[in-house]
């Protein structure tokens, strides 16, 4: 059953379109991160599924019921926020009341209701503190707990975790894993950070320009990005791109410069074979290094130029027919500026895209 | 690395002194009077005590007996202290046909400063809000028309605004001046509540609406709390502003409700009689304590206020 369903959605604010004829399905339980990078709209698509944004046309269904024109209230929605927009001059248990006694909740449910929520997020110690007196990880627990206490269908997330440090941010994400296995609540989730998305999500919806680049589970977006902005966008380090010429004769080869890259092993989309210009994209972990190289379709030795040891492993740039190529190596790899090693791949884990369009092939 | 005791002790094998001047370390010394600090403060002493000056001989001035004035020593401080003048001047003057000082014109001060404060207030808070959280169609046009008001010369309305009360009936009554504060105070107050309110955070502001709260609730349970140090600014500007003015004062009212200041020109620039300059200090030093009190009591709060625009959060 669908949770929330957008249809044809559009936004304009004067002359700027924003968001363009969009789509979108979420199922029952679903945890759907929009991803994108910002400016590419998917907060403001959040804010029309809110209610925070009149939108310019379209439909928003949230439980099979058409909430276009409801106010945020009454849509069934908690919002947690980036900034937790907690009410500075209410106690912990104050921020959690305040919509239900809006909503002119029982005496008695209020009080079950958040000894249930404060219970679920270990902020019971919390309740009589006012938010200047809680950590950074405190209050966003407490914003968790404001949308949690409404007792709703769906929640949404905007950004929660960017402005936490490193460290409770990997925190908080396992926690809002664990919360949404608990609950099995719909969740849609705003981020930048692929990794949360990668983390997270049931399906990430890539966006750019107001648009749903991809709609696909994290694995098949990681490995069957449908153009290259999806695929320099997920990955870090990023996808390495080579320029070369397609040629599908007796058996299909990219030619990066003079170098034969056997594309016979690749998973062409339905019209993609034919002779052009074409990008080929591949990972830094789908790169072989030293003996199980040669064993690879294509292998080839180049010069080491940069050593980037990252902790668990290294990332190594190199060139290959004069362009930037980077690959990962176990850490334990005493490689130099200067070494000449032999690296290689299997086209098939590689990503081919058409030079003029970007998109897949 | 080393025992630092110990390199001092190989130090001092070559020469005994207390402080390397050649290898600096710690806090940098500062002395005291320096040419920069004399500079700095002898400016600052000079400009204080220039602006201190008058209120100086106002102040010894209403200490001191006529006879004593007639000497001319303006400076030096009272023989005999009299605190006769305060009383004539707060309980005694004569305007015309009154002869009951200053306190009357207090009282009619009061009467008028205490509604027009709150009325220009609670009026302009809303407006500040409205503009600032609830993109309502036109609201640019309306900020504008708003701060254009601002920069008009309000002389130019005076005779205008005399029309107006005339035919609604509150010409000379205290309401009618109430009521001609309130609105040139709009201007700017809106324009200050505006500015502090645009500094919250609008996620506070959305997360007030999933919650449920309409324009009133959030205004009053999530905005007004956190808007404290604007209200004090808000009251200082309006009492200082509405307490000093004299213009709208003399226009807009009858003798019987002159405020304070007209009061004080009335005792200051009466022609008959002595020059009496004891009772005239004392009565402009009277007339000008209430915004005294006003900023010292909140000054910090006022500072605290005028700063909370610039930060976020």
């Amino acid at each position: 059953m669908t949770s929330v369903s957008v249809k044809d959605l559009s936004l304009n604010f004067g002359n700027i379109s924003v968001l363009k004829d969009l789509n979108l399905e979420i199922a029952d339980g679903e945890f759907l991160v929009l991803l994108g990078p910002s400016g590419c709209g998917k907060s403001t698509l959040l804010n029309c599924i809110a209610g925070l944004l009149d939108i310019s046309d379209g439909q928003i269904f949230i439980k099979g019921k058409n909430v276009t024109w409801e106010e945020p209230k009454d849509r069934g929605i908690g919002m947690v926020f980036q900034s937790y927009a907690l009410y500075p001059q209410m106690t912990v248990k104050g921020n959690l009341t305040f919509g239900l006694k809006n909503a002119g909740v029982a005496n008695d449910e209020i009080e079950r209701r958040v000894v249930r929520t404060a219970d679920i997020l270990q902020i019971q110690p919390l309740l009589e503190r006012k938010p200047s007196q809680l950590s950074g990880g405190q209050r966003q627990r407490v914003a968790i707990g404001r949308a949690l206490v409404r007792d709703v269908d769906v929640f949404l997330f905007d950004e929660p975790l960017s402005n936490l440090d490193a460290k409770l941010r990997s925190e908080l994400r396992v926690e809002i894993k664990r919360l949404h296995q608990k609950l099995a609540n719909t969740m849609i989730y705003v981020t930048h950070d692929q990794i949360e998305a990668l983390t997270l999500a049931d399906r990430i919806a890539v966006m750019k320009g107001g648009l749903i680049q991809q709609l696909d589970t994290p694995h098949a977006i990681y490995n069957h990005p449908v153009n290259r902005f999806v695929a320099g966008f997920i990955g870090s380090p990023g996808m390495n791109f080579l320029d070369g010429e397609l040629e599908v004769g007796v058996s299909a080869v990219v030619k990066i410069g003079e170098m034969p890259v056997p594309v016979d092993r690749y998973t062409f989309n339905g019209s993609g074979r034919r002779t052009g210009p074409t990008v080929l994209g591949i990972r830094p972990e789908h790169i072989a290094f030293g003996d199980s190289a040669g064993a690879m379709p294509f292998s080839h030795e180049v010069d080491v130029e940069i050593v980037e040891p990252m902790g668990s492993d290294t990332l190594v740039w190199t060139r290959l027919d004069g362009q930037n190529l980077s690959f990962r190596v176990d850490a334990e790899r005493p490689l130099q500026t200067g070494d000449r090693v032999r690296i290689g791949f299997d086209p098939a884990r590689a990503s081919l895209f058409d030079s003029a369009t970007g998109n897949r092939i | 690395m080393s025992d630092p005791a110990a390199l001092n002790v190989a130090a001092s094998g070559f020469e005994a002194v207390a402080k390397d001047v050649s290898d600096p370390r710690g806090a940098k010394p500062r002395r005291v009077l320096s040419r920069r600090n004399i500079f700095l403060y002898g400016t600052l002493i000079l400009i204080a005590v220039y602006y201190l000056l008058p209120l100086y001989v106002m102040f010894v001035t209403s200490l001191k007996g006529m006879p004593e004035i007639r000497l001319g020593n303006i400076f030096s401080p009272p023989v005999e202290i009299t605190f006769e003048p305060w009383v004539k001047a707060w309980a005694t003057a004569c305007t015309g046909l009154n002869c009951d000082g200053l306190s009357r014109g207090f009282w009619n001060s009061v009467r008028i400063t205490i509604p027009s404060v709150v009325l220009s207030i609670a009026v302009a808070s809303v407006n500040g809000y409205a503009l600032a959280n609830w993109r309502f169609k036109g609201a640019d046009i309306f900020f504008t028309i708003l701060i254009v008001g601002a920069f008009i010369p309000y002389q130019v309305m005076i005779y205008p605004i005399v029309i107006i009360l005339r035919e609604i009936g509150l010409y000379g009554s205290l309401w009618g001046l109430v009521i001609v504060h309130s609105i040139f105070g709009m201007p700017i107050l809106t324009l200050l509540f505006r500015n502090y309110f645009t500094s919250v955070p609008e996620e506070l502001f959305k997360a007030a609406r999933v919650d449920g709260a309409g324009f009133w609730a959030i205004y009053f349970k999530i905005m007004l709390p956190m808007a404290l140090p604007i209200f004090v600014v808000a009251i200082i500007l309006q009492v200082t502003g509405i307490w000093n003015d004299f213009l709208f004062g003399v226009i807009y009212t009858k003798p019987e409700s002159y405020p304070m200041t007209v009061q004080l020109n009335n005792i200051v620039n009466s022609v008959q009689g002595v020059k009496e300059y004891n009772v005239n200090m004392a009565a402009t030093i009277l007339t000008g304590l209430v915004p005294l009190i006003v900023y010292f009591a909140s000054g910090r709060l006022f500072v605290r206020g005028i700063a909370a625009g610039a930060v976020k959060g």
